[in-house]
């Protein structure tokens, strides 16, 4: 509890700010809403929010996990043969400079207004991260002791379950950690290329309507479902992690 | 319960062999002509400075690489895989598994050869009581001391069950107090689960100690051969201080330069 509190009091130092300044100079509330106008929309359009809220969770719960299984598949496969870790991790180089913006509509145009182009927009935006982290993790696994295992009855699977992928689970949830950061964002480009719900797509209708409060509600509340997790894959690391020092923490 | 290895009574009666071994690491002949018997059962140490090839001969042995020049062979096989099913190496480093409880480090071999963990931790526990070990079982490696982590690094090489265990400066990393406790905790381990070992260590002390033959390894070569022929029942301090003792390690200190 005590890590926790130095953030918390900033920000609401720095949210105190802004409702100062904006009062002081007389902002409208369509241009730059204050906290409490932000507040009032929370509570106010609470059942909107709410049902949106539930879209984009599941979009970001369900892509995220497809994403993690994707990876830890392609980081084993990576691991296990040189030639396609030479031929494939350039190319998933070359898939994260293509942009989501534009990944998004092509997908919608393929696939529908359903979650389905959602799930693949999160999961590409998370997937590079983790396998970069699972396959570099795997790989530096102490020589010596796979020199170790060999005489012990060891052979390249026993290697793999018992050295090489517990050795690289604190990498794999290096990258995992990264990637719960990435998975809100991921969600709303993919409600922004078509969709009839979720809280990209309220931000869209709350645009154009100039209800900028309820934009900075659908943010805020993004925010805190990235947050969750973010919260969530710690403790998920604390569980399976648990020889790793405390301070490895963030 | 481990049992102990018969050894099937090979051609020669011989556990380890070399002959003529040579290996080039870097261009530079880190191996020029070794030549080594250690009989079934019997403990050999090889002495020499840091440099002189002796963890490079303990993996030639061990299967894990091949000479490029003259054989070696464990129980007459000659294969690497034949020299690999037969001997365990500890390395100088622990080596332990982090993630691992010591129990469940000492039992990694039993569940690499393919028993459940329940059965090869059943196996494993009789150890740790007999040799000094009982109650650190369910600690993780983090929480043992240099010394206790060593002991259980030794375990887990004694419970590969194999005819042959490779100890690669097993106290290299300690302070000298607990490398000589460790020492005569190893030899009476040895006395209770008989192999045949292989020493390898820059401690000439150590090698006379634990050995019934100590070799020395120098330019590539064994250089010198020493029969350790002292009493070792009486307490270390009157074996390391008795003339025989002295002489031999005079000897062996001679040769290495």
């Amino acid at each position: 509890m005590r890590r926790r509190w130095p953030p918390l009091a900033l920000l609401a130092a720095m949210i105190g700010m802004w409702a100062l300044i904006v009062r002081a100079a007389h902002v409208p509330d369509y241009l730059f809403p204050t906290p409490s106008s932000v507040a009032s929309s929370l509570a106010g359009d609470s059942g909107l929010l709410g049902r949106a809220t539930l879209v984009t969770m599941r979009e970001i719960v369900l892509g995220y996990l497809l994403a993690v299984a994707v990876a830890l598949a392609i980081a084993v496969v990576l691991h296990f043969s040189a030639a396609l870790r030479r031929a494939l991790l350039p190319l998933l180089v070359l898939s994260q400079t293509v942009p989501t913006v534009l990944l998004a509509p092509i997908l919608s145009i393929l696939l529908g207004y359903g979650i389905e182009p959602k799930l693949i927009v999160v999961a590409v935006v998370c997937f590079f991260p983790i396998v970069v982290n699972a396959v570099d993790g795997l790989r530096s696994a102490d020589p010596e002791l796979i020199r170790m295992m060999w005489t012990l009855h060891g052979d390249r699977l026993s290697i793999f379950r018992r050295v090489e992928l517990p050795g690289a689970l604190p990498a794999i949830f290096s990258g995992a950690r990264i990637a719960a950061t990435y998975a809100a964002v991921g969600a709303v480009f993919g409600e922004w290329a078509g969709s009839s719900n979720g809280l990209g797509f309220v931000i869209l209708q709350a645009q154009p309507a100039l209800e900028t409060a309820r934009i900075f509600a659908a943010v805020l509340i993004l925010s805190t479902l990235a947050l969750c997790l973010y919260a969530l894959v710690t403790v998920a690391e604390r569980l399976l992690v648990p020889w790793q020092p405390e301070a490895h923490h963030a | 319960m481990v049992e102990t290895h018969v050894l099937p009574p090979g051609r020669s009666g011989l556990a380890v062999a070399a002959g003529g071994v040579v290996r080039v690491l870097g261009g530079k002949r880190v191996l020029n002509g070794v030549d080594l018997q250690v009989p079934a059962s019997g403990r050999v140490g090889i002495v020499g400075r840091s440099g002189a090839g002796k963890s490079t001969l303990l993996s030639l042995v061990a299967g894990l690489a091949e000479p490029d020049d003259g054989g070696v062979s464990v129980d007459g096989e000659t294969s690497p895989a034949g020299r690999l099913a037969r001997c365990a190496l500890m390395p100088q480093r622990d080596c332990l598994l982090p993630w691992r409880s010591a129990l469940d480090n000492a039992a990694l071999a039993l569940e690499n050869a393919g028993l459940p963990r329940g059965e090869a931790r059943r196996r494993a526990a009789p150890l740790f009581a007999r040799l000094g070990l009982a109650g650190s079982e369910q600690l993780r490696p983090a929480k043992l001391s240099g010394g206790m982590r060593q002991r259980v690094a030794f375990l887990r090489t004694l419970l590969a069950d194999k005819p042959v265990l490779l100890l690669d400066e097993p106290f290299g990393a300690l302070d000298a107090i607990t490398r000589a406790e460790l020492q005569e905790w190893l030899a009476d381990a040895l006395a209770t689960e008989p192999r045949t070992v292989l020493l390898v260590t820059h401690d000439v002390e150590e090698a006379l100690l634990l050995c019934e033959r100590v070799l020395v390894l120098g330019g590539g070569r064994i250089v010198a051969e020493l029969e350790v022929d002292v009493t070792r029942d009486a307490p270390r301090r009157e074996v390391v201080t008795s003339p025989a003792f002295l002489e031999l390690r005079e000897r062996a200190l001679e040769t290495i330069g």
